[in-house]
């Protein structure tokens, strides 16, 4: 992973935005503690020295001299106050009492600050103590020095101000390490889902986006993603069956013409035998536009472009129809075909291929039933569904051709006696799709029983195309 | 009777001018839409048979310009768009049929003749009459010798279809459509069933038949064959 990658994206910036907003959130609170410990002792010392030198200044005016030098040795002797540093000199500035016994060098006298070095001499030796401290020359030419030791204070200031140094400077690391982490991290998730897209663009669409099973916003995204792939492989696989299937069946009868009117051709030139040849031609190629229309219908269904001419009809009554379109040719084979018409079977369909459907299923129990037997088409209503049933005595599907029977071009029991192009129950399935209506092949003991359950259809909607199909009807009649 | 054909494709165009020149139609073929606009508003045609796809002009547009300076000639538009909404959208512009591609001969030829008889046919009346056939619209009543025929209701409107179309050929297409108003082809001769039922009925124990076979083509109801 490129450096320059990594700060160029999003999750950087927002760690960066986070570091200036944890800086001034560490900021503040030191300024508040700052100058409510160090800055307040600092300036109580302040006013320590000043009330204490103005004290003494009093003391010198009413008592004099002598009690003044008294009262600073003792001062300078109280062990409850051992940073007070007090020195009174004479005007040549020689001590008469404190606890420092040299005037510090260029001092002023004149109530300025005052700050000077002396050495504590403790246990072990001396270490030099900063002092801040006030002088005053008194009336009789003697000075006095009144001040801190402020070491102590100081080193305080400067032990704060350090730790918030480092606690700035860990914050900067955590805060960058940790950015640099989290984009890291993010970038990875992204990158995974970049990079499989790209895969997939350049034709892998087998590839699915990577899912960490822990549900995050990745995940969902990931998963969401790979439903809508399925989808498109789904799509792409039944648009490459299509292709491989028309491919299949239609190079074989083409094949078939070819070679028959190649045959006709080199035989001897006789009318009749061309003649038998073309005749032979043109049924060939009827078998062949009859599938290519039949892919139409499918391809047409699937597409869901038919759901624009849906309107609201009785099922029934187009079932009862086609019912008797082919109930001619069910008793012309020696089968009982039966209508059983319910009530309220009005819904949003399209009616050329709810037709084409019931025709297919007709169709298809009329070849497969031996004669004698029987097939019974019923129609009835459910709560807020319509119910078509198709039930023949025929020899049935096992259950476990029945997903595959519904497939394009595959037809069970290829008896080759009975014509058909394979593409009958895969039409219905694509109707029933199209009508987001539930299909299903199911055992009638014996026989076949189909079952297409449509859902009625939204109020709003069917008004919609009721309102389209009566256009339609309008333009029916006119033409 | 004079047809024209609008249709870009060369070969199409010349095997429907042999063919409908083998009916005895005198044909006029132009492959460019703007060239038959003219053509169709400036000469007396009988029949205008019209490519849903041209190259300067959409067939859909010359139909409705034709339509819209009161042209009546019968129209049969050709499309390789087949689909039900492509039909509605031939017959919304004006045409009279609509056919699609590829399509049999016999078909086309069966839909022409049927168009051209219906632009002469005269009101349609309360009685149709084919030989000793006869069918009463009003009281819903066939008789064929003066003998009381039954029928179903459906059978009813399929010989109603085939006595208007009388001495016409009639595909099984045609009558899908006309009878059961189905536009999708189903895969058993459903229709040639329901014809043999009819014929039972009107032509069993009566000398001449009337319901003929066409080979290849459909059926023909006529006095005399």
């Amino acid at each position: 992973m490129q450096i320059p990658k990594l700060f160029q994206t999003s999750t950087f910036r927002l760690a960066l935005v986070n570091l200036v907003v944890f800086g001034v959130a560490m900021v503040l609170p030191f300024v508040f503690v700052y100058s409510n410990t160090v800055g307040s002792l600092d300036s109580e010392t302040n006013a320590a020295i000043i009330g204490e030198i103005k004290g003494l200044a009093d003391e010198y005016h009413r008592l004099g001299k002598a009690s003044l030098i008294d009262v600073v040795a003792q001062r300078a002797r109280d062990p409850d106050d051992k940073n007070a540093i007090f020195l009174l000199t004479d005007a040549q500035r020689r001590p008469l009492a404190g606890n420092i016994s040299v005037w510090p060098a260029d001092s002023a006298s004149n109530g300025e600050w005052i700050r000077f070095v002396i050495d504590k001499v403790k246990a072990g030796g001396s270490t030099p103590h900063r002092v801040r401290a006030r002088a005053m020359r008194l009336a009789g030419g003697e000075l006095l020095l009144v001040g801190r030791d402020v070491e102590q204070i100081l080193a305080m200031q400067r032990r704060i101000t350090e730790a918030l140094g480092w606690a700035l400077a860990l914050t900067f690391v955590l805060v960058l390490t940790g950015g640099v982490l989290m984009s890291r991290y993010m970038l990875r998730r992204v990158e995974a889902i970049t990079q499989t897209s790209r895969m997939i663009v350049e034709g892998t669409l087998s590839r699915r986006m990577p899912i960490r099973g822990t549900g995050d916003e990745f995940d969902r995204l990931s998963e969401n993603l790979n439903q809508m792939l399925d989808q498109i492989e789904h799509l792409m696989t039944s648009m490459r069956t299509v292709t491989d299937s028309i491919a299949h069946d239609l190079r074989g009868p083409l094949t078939h013409l070819k070679g028959r009117i190649e045959l006709a051709l080199r035989a001897a030139p006789d009318a009749r035998s061309y003649r038998a040849a073309l005749e032979h031609a043109v049924a060939e190629t009827d078998r062949i536009l009859s599938i290519f229309n039949a892919l139409i219908e499918m391809a047409k269904a699937e597409s869901g472009l038919g759901r624009a001419d849906m309107a609201s009809l009785d099922l029934g009554v187009v079932a009862a129809d086609v019912a008797d379109l082919y109930e001619p040719v069910a008793e012309e084979r020696g089968l009982a075909l039966r209508a059983e018409i319910g009530e309220g079977t009005v819904m949003l369909g399209n009616r050329q291929l709810l037709a084409l459907s019931v025709a297919n299923l007709l169709d298809n129990a009329i070849k497969y039933t031996p004669a004698g037997g029987s097939i019974t088409l019923s129609v009835d209503s459910g709560p807020g569904t319509v119910r078509l049933v198709v039930n023949d005595s025929g020899p049935g599907i096992l259950p476990a051709d029945r997903g595959r029977v519904v497939e394009r071009f595959v037809r069970i029991g290829t008896d080759p006696a009975i014509p058909g192009s394979g593409l009958g129950l895969s039409l219905v399935a694509a109707v029933a799709r199209l009508h987001r209506a539930s299909f299903e092949l199911g055992d009638n003991a014996p026989g076949l029983r189909v079952t297409v359950v449509f859902p009625k259809g939204s109020t709003q909607e069917s008004a919609d195309a009721a309102h389209r199909g009566e256009t339609a009807a309008t333009l029916a009649a006119g033409s | 009777m004079r047809i024209l054909v609008i249709e870009d494709d060369a070969q199409t165009a010349l095997y429907l001018r042999k063919g409908l020149e083998e009916g005895g139609y005198t044909v006029d073929w132009t492959g460019d839409g703007r060239d038959g606009l003219f053509m169709a508003a400036s000469e007396r045609y009988d029949l205008i048979v019209v490519d849903r796809m041209l190259p300067s002009a959409d067939g859909l547009s010359i139909i409705k310009v034709l339509r819209s300076q009161g042209l009546r000639t019968p129209i049969l538009v050709l499309s390789a768009l087949g689909q039900v909404d492509d039909r509605v959208h031939g017959l919304e512009a004006g045409a009279d049929d609509y056919l699609p591609k590829p399509y049999a001969f016999s078909e086309l030829m069966a839909r022409v003749d049927a168009l051209l008889r219906r632009g002469t046919a005269t009101a349609p009346g309360t009685v149709l009459k084919v030989g000793d056939l006869e069918m009463n619209l009003l009281a819903r009543t066939v008789t064929r010798g003066g003998e009381t025929i039954e029928l179903k209701p459906r059978e009813f409107r399929l010989l109603e279809y085939l006595m208007r179309h009388a001495d016409q050929v009639v595909t099984r297409t045609m009558l899908l459509e006309a009878v059961w108003d189905y536009h999708f082809d189903p895969q058993t001769n459903v229709i040639d069933v329901h014809i043999s039922r009819l014929r039972q009925k009107i032509d069993k124990g009566f000398g001449n038949p009337l319901l003929h076979t066409i080979r290849g083509a459909g059926y023909s109801l006529r006095a005399n064959s």
